[in-house]
This record gives C-alpha cells, sequence and structure tokens, in this order.
C-alpha cells in the first residue's frame, strides 16, 4: 500500500474541502478504501478521516420516515428497533451483509460508495486492462471468468456487478441521498457504465453524503430482502430481492408492489416491469411467477453468468409468495 | 507513481488499558502496528484484506478488522486484543470454554474467535446455534472446526448470561 497523508476532519465542511482537492480521498469505515488501496486499485495521496465526526450516526424515524445518518454503522442499523419495525428489508439486507465485524465498521455512507468485486478490476498487476479502473484500457473481463459479473446494465466498456445489498432495499423504497443540501433519489445516485465506467454515483467533488432518507410506506413495512448466495453466510449475492407489498382491504389484491434485485446488474436494480405487472392482480403463484420473468427483461449473459437470468426470477417469485403468506 | 516523502506522525493508542505513544506512517494498520511495533502477536494476520477475521480486535467494545483499520483512526478509542481478555491470570468464560469444547485445531484463527465470539455474545447474538453460526461467519476456520467452536460460543454464553 502506497503512503498517503492523514488528516482528520473537523467538521462536514472542513472535510469536504479537504477532499475537494486533487488525490485526497474520503475514509470512513475503510473496508472497501484500505482493502483497494492494499489492491493497489486505490492511490489516495491523501485520506480525510470523518469517522471522528459527532452527530452523523444518528437514525432518526419521524412521521414522514427514516433518516438514516451517512456514519451511522451497519450493523447498528440493522438491529434498530424502529428499521427492524418500519423497513425490514433494509434490517434483513444489513444484517445478510458482510460479517459483524464489516458491519461495525462500515458506514451508511461509505456503504453507498462501495465498489464492485469484479476480480479484474481488483487486480492490476495482472490485468492492467479495466475501464473502470483505467479509461479506454479495455475489459479484462470479456472473455474471462464471468461467474460473477452483471446481467442487467452492462456495456461493451464494463460488465461489472454491483455487489451492495442495503441499496436494493433503498431503491425499492425511493430513497434520497442527501449530499448537504442536495437531494438524489438513490436510483439516480447510482450510474449505469455505459460508456464512462469510471463514474458510478452522481456525486461530485467536494460533495459527500450526509445522510439517507427512506419515505415510509405500507410496502416498506410489508418487505424482506432475500438473498441467494454460493455460501450460507458472508458471501455476495449470487442474486437478491427487496419486496415490499401492500394489499387492497381484501388481504390479497395487489395495491402497491416494489421489486429491487441485487446480485445481477450494474447497479441495484428496479424492477418496474414486475411491480406494475402485478399491480390490481390477485396474489398466486402463476401470475407471481409469470411476472417475475420481466426482472430480467434486457438481460444479457457473458456465458457463466447465464444462471442469474434463470435465478433473479425465481428468487423475485420466492420473496413476493413469502411476503403474501403473511397476509 | 509518485514518490512521496516518507513522513511519520504521532499515533496515540489505548491497548489493553496500556497508553502507548507510536511514530507511525498514516498507512500503518492497526494490526501491523499492534504486532509488529507492540509485539502484540496474538493478534494474527491471515488474508490482510477483511476475509478471514483472523485480526478481529475490539475498539471501543465493538468487534473489528484490525487489518482494514488505520492505527491512527482509532486514537482516542479503546483497543481490545485477545492479550487483554484475561482478568488477573483468570481466562474469560469464552476462552475457557474453547478449551473445554476443544474449539481448534491449529490454532491460528482461535485469538479471532475468541474475539468475535466475546463480542458475538455481548450483542445478544448467540441466542440459538443457527444465530450463532451467522453472527460468527466472519470468522474463518480452515481447519474446520466449526462445530466446536458452535459448542463453545453456545457454552460461553449460558455462563456468561446465567
Amino acid at each position: 500500500m502506497r503512503d498517503f497523508s492523514y488528516l482528520r476532519a473537523g467538521s462536514v465542511e472542513a472535510a469536504r474541502q479537504a477532499a475537494a482537492l486533487p488525490g485526497a480521498m474520503l475514509l470512513a469505515g475503510g473496508t472497501t478504501l484500505i482493502d483497494l488501496a492494499k489492491c493497489g486499485v486505490a492511490e489516495p495521496d491523501s485520506l480525510v478521516d470523518i469517522t471522528h465526526l459527532k452527530g452523523l450516526d444518528k437514525v432518526e424515524v419521524s412521521e414522514r420516515g427514516a433518516t438514516i445518518g451517512a456514519l451511522a454503522k451497519m450493523g447498528h442499523v440493522a438491529d434498530h428497533a424502529d428499521i427492524k419495525s418500519r423497513f425490514p428489508a433494509v434490517s434483513e439486507a444489513l444484517w445478510q451483509a458482510a460479517s459483524a465485524q464489516i458491519r461495525n465498521m462500515a458506514t451508511i455512507g461509505g456503504n453507498l460508495m462501495q465498489r464492485t468485486r469484479c476480480p479484474y478490476f481488483r487486480d492490476p498487476s495482472n490485468f492492467p486492462a479495466c475501464n473502470k479502473r483505467e479509461p479506454g484500457s479495455g475489459c479484462s473481463a470479456l472473455g474471462g471468468v464471468t461467474r460473477g459479473h452483471a446481467v442487467l446494465g452492462t456495456s461493451e466498456a464494463c460488465i461489472a456487478m454491483y455487489p451492495g445489498d442495503l441499496a436494493a432495499a433503498l431503491v425499492a423504497f425511493d430513497a434520497i441521498v442527501h449530499l448537504g443540501e442536495r437531494r438524489v433519489p438513490v436510483d439516480d445516485f447510482f450510474l449505469v457504465p455505459g460508456t464512462t465506467p469510471e463514474r458510478e454515483h452522481a456525486i461530485e467533488p467536494g460533495e459527500m453524503i450526509t445522510a439517507i432518507e427512506i419515505p415510509h410506506s405500507a410496502a416498506a413495512r410489508r418487505s424482506t430482502y432475500l438473498k441467494i448466495r454460493d455460501r450460507q453466510s458472508y458471501e455476495f449475492a449470487a442474486a437478491s430481492a427487496a419486496v415490499g407489498i401492500e394489499f387492497e382491504a381484501d388481504g390479497r389484491t395487489i395495491r402497491d408492489l416494489r421489486v429491487a434485485l441485487g446480485g445481477v446488474a450494474t447497479k441495484p436494480w428496479r424492477a418496474r416491469a414486475v411491480e406494475e405487472a402485478l399491480k390490481g392482480k390477485v396474489l398466486g403463484p402463476d401470475a407471481v411467477r409469470a411476472a417475475s420473468l420481466l426482472a430480467v427483461e434486457g438481460a444479457v449473459d457473458h456465458g457463466a453468468n447465464h444462471y442469474k437470468i434463470e435465478l433473479a426470477p425465481r428468487v423475485v417469485a420466492r420473496a413476493i409468495l413469502k411476503m403474501g403468506e403473511t397476509a | 507513481m509518485t514518490s512521496q516523502t516518507k513522513t511519520t506522525i504521532p499515533v496515540h493508542l489505548d491497548i489493553n488499558g496500556h497508553r502507548h505513544t507510536l511514530q507511525l506512517e498514516p498507512r500503518v494498520t492497526l494490526l501491523d502496528a499492534l504486532r509488529d511495533r507492540l509485539g502484540l502477536t496474538g493478534t494474527k494476520k491471515g488474508c490482510d484484506h477483511g476475509q478471514c477475521g483472523a485480526c478481529t480486535v475490539h475498539v471501543d467494545g465493538e468487534r473489528v478488522l484490525a487489518c482494514l483499520t488505520l492505527a491512527a483512526q482509532v486514537e482516542g478509542r479503546t483497543v481490545t486484543t485477545i492479550e487483554g481478555l484475561a482478568r488477573e491470570g483468570e481466562l474469560h468464560p469464552v476462552q475457557a470454554a474453547f478449551l473445554e469444547q476443544d474449539a481448534f485445531q491449529c490454532g491460528y484463527c482461535t485469538p479471532g474467535q475468541i474475539m468475535s465470539a466475546v463480542a458475538c455474545i455481548r450483542e445478544g447474538h448467540a441466542g440459538s446455534d443457527e444465530e450463532i453460526r451467522e453472527y460468527m461467519a466472519g470468522n474463518l476456520c480452515r481447519c474446520g472446526a466449526y462445530p466446536h467452536i458452535v459448542a463453545a460460543v453456545r457454552q460461553a454464553a449460558l455462563e456468561v448470561q446465567s
């Protein structure tokens, strides 16, 4: 790991200014950044440590929704009583992510800035070509081992999968990212690679995530996060689904439905086609399974990741039917 | 590759109740500071990338990975390592349970397992074998001593709670 200078920020304003300088990066939990510095992917000249800032680690639930401070730890938010009761999918996405140790370090703001686990991106010495790391250098994943790569939202420049769990739940429930005064819907905060895979987030130099806001909804209250992976725990999703549902008074006709996918796309992936196909319908296995196929509309595989196109609709269907069972 | 002048910064650390002041390059992790500068080699370096849990220590009472924590970041916080767990020569109940249940083979992952288990019990995440397996998932054991590790955590959780 190349050395860097270290600055402990005394205020959000000071942190923003220091991090706007060329070669500077914000340091929160460090679970992505220090790892990538060791891999030679991140080569910051200076790190601006924001973990000692006060007042940014609170979880506040009001009539409008939940506001989660950017420095709240993943583990604390997962165990928060109001998050568990009002936003179960958010709590479940968090406790199924990473390990207990990492969840005690990683912050909510930092979680949104998590980078891909693409093994070619993470290994610059063996794979110099990576458009995400070095724009225009090519993509080593194309023609490589693609079992963990995305099938949705890919481009000719990049097929790296977005690995996070939390963001799928946030996208499903229309969360809003607070960048100081500026507000960005979380679905717009994450960018598909297109021709600029190096740009992953709608955040400008000198901006810093200060909070995430999740509005209340009946669907968020009746929600779940279903994560399927190669091993039982401490693993990224092979495919996952954040699902929330609201029924009409009859308890079986779907009034509102939210579906977002993890583990299969280049960004947290809202599956609006599934939602629209089922709204107004009576919940039933056949209708749900048929509609869930729409989750992977337009999917493109690269050989070894074809299974994700089969798996994702089944995960979606299972999650929706599980939410229906509790009617 | 820009060349940088090697600069060090003073870092004040509170480890197992002892104060230390070290002159460190900012990039030095808590793990390397513990092992290479303070001689506290009980905390192990496994993968050095946050994937194995061998370097688990407590910062302000919570389990974290020392390999992904910069030493400079924990200034002003309280660090506990495996060396700080026993009280006046008496093993911590989790240490005793690991011995009693034979919860290790080679022992390399054991300090991390024990530090993780102490926190797991304190968090209230050791209520069942299933919960123990989930909340201890961040500590890998290449020897595969998992059934005995789960038994040790279960035993210690009952002792600590009673």
